[in-house]
């Protein structure tokens, strides 16, 4: 059954970061990534609290593969993924109160986020628990990268700011440019980003 | 807040898809078309319905006096999930019409992110019955018009000329960003925060 090489630890590790990274390649996980950037903390609070639901569904996810039976193993993830879900939800309600109030409504859609029902189902249902771990922390590390950069950049030109502190000239930050901050920056940049990521694939493939 | 103000805020104001950022899978995926486009909004106007009035008889009937708040995520996301199903099975059983227009989109659905949204926002807004239906109405005319005013544009940047860089997703992205510039000039009439 097993033909070819066995793919390396490692390679679960890093496919998740560039290669099958999960919001610029597969396109997945789209709404927290345009909805919870404006800032690059707002950003890497929300890829945190996903991560966190991510590597321990994955892990959950492996450890009882035997003894689900396959024909409820979907409810069965949703209420793995939600358990951790209301987990955070209220971690960070109680001592993250600001970034709680910040990404309101996306910190309980963490359930629905694709990413997650996806690794579970189509990686974690079938390796071992070092290999799902390992799998869900690259893809979480890819997903926390692109909400990095959008919130960075966002934050950079819609407020002048780096996490808060001011970067740019009094004289810029009073009249900043506030369509990155407003929804159809977000969506700008990240057709930009993508196109950027489409124009390196089409370079190497033509060479 | 009067009924009118819920249902236009949520409609336009705060539309789901271009100033909320939610439901997004959907608006990008099926919007290839203005046909499907149809199918997908009549299947999410339907469970949204559906979906509002059993999440907040359950809330209000079962979570809230039990004290079981914590479970609402758990509960809710399987109640849609149960409800997609049995939508699903009556359909094809009793109304076979509606089934062959939306059929295919309704295990979609589940994971659709704005039916979930939906039931957190009618108990964060603390909406009565009456006032809950009504934006659910009024999200889910939202989500119509968005995705069914994007797949027209769509429809013409198939033939317009690109370059290959911006090929499929990133002029889409763009032209959402141009669909979303557009929403925001409702931002100022009002809206529900």
């Amino acid at each position: 059954m097993n033909n070819g090489p066995k793919p390396s630890r490692l390679s679960y590790l890093t496919s998740g970061i560039v290669k099958e990274n999960p919001t610029l390649i597969l396109m997945i996980g789209l709404c927290p990534t345009l909805a919870t950037t404006v800032t690059a903390r707002d950003g890497l609070g929300m890829a945190l609290a996903a991560s966190f639901v991510l590597v321990c569904s994955n892990v959950v996810v492996s450890a009882i593969r035997k003894i689900v039976p396959d024909s409820v193993r979907i409810p069965i993830f949703i209420i793995i993924i939600s358990t951790f879900v209301t987990i955070i939800d209220y971690v960070m309600q109680a001592y993250q109160p600001d970034l709680y109030r910040v990404l309101g409504v996306f910190v309980p859609l963490i359930v629905v986020n694709c990413i997650i029902l996806g690794r579970a189902e189509a990686f974690a249902y079938h390796h071992g628990i070092i290999d799902s771990f390992l799998d869900g922390l690259g893809k979480s590390i890819g997903f926390a990268l692109v909400l990095f950069i959008m919130g960075t950049l966002r934050e950079f030109f819609g407020s002048g700011t780096f996490f808060g502190k001011a970067v740019l000239p009094a004289a810029y930050r009073a009249q900043p440019m506030l369509f990155a901050i407003f929804p159809p920056g977000a969506f700008f940049l990240i057709g930009l980003l993508k196109a950027l990521v489409n124009k390196t694939a089409l370079g190497k493939r033509s060479q | 807040m009067n009924s009118a103000k819920i249902f236009l805020a949520a409609f336009l104001v705060n539309n789901i898809i271009l100033m909320r950022f939610i439901g997004l899978c959907p608006f990008f995926g099926v919007s290839t078309a203005v046909s499907t486009s149809i199918g997908m909004s009549a299947a999410v106007l339907f469970v949204m319905l559906l979906a509002s009035w059993v999440s907040y008889v359950l809330y209000h009937a079962l979570l809230l006096p039990l004290g079981l708040v914590f479970l609402r995520t758990a509960v809710f996301i399987l109640v849609i999930a149960a409800l997609v199903q049995f939508v699903e099975m009556f359909l094809k059983k009793y109304v076979k019409n509606l089934y062959s227009a939306m059929g295919i989109y309704l295990p979609l659905i589940t994971t659709n992110c704005a039916i979930l949204a939906v039931t957190f926002f009618n108990i964060n807004y603390k909406f009565n019955l009456l006032q809950a239906t009504l934006f659910a109405l009024g999200t889910a005319a939202g989500f119509a018009l968005a995705i069914i005013l994007f797949a027209a544009i769509r429809e013409r940047l198939e033939d317009a000329p690109i370059s290959p860089a911006f090929k499929g997703y990133p002029i889409a992205f763009i032209g959402a960003a141009l669909v979303s510039l557009a929403f925001m000039g409702f931002t100022a009439l009002f809206g529900i925060s």
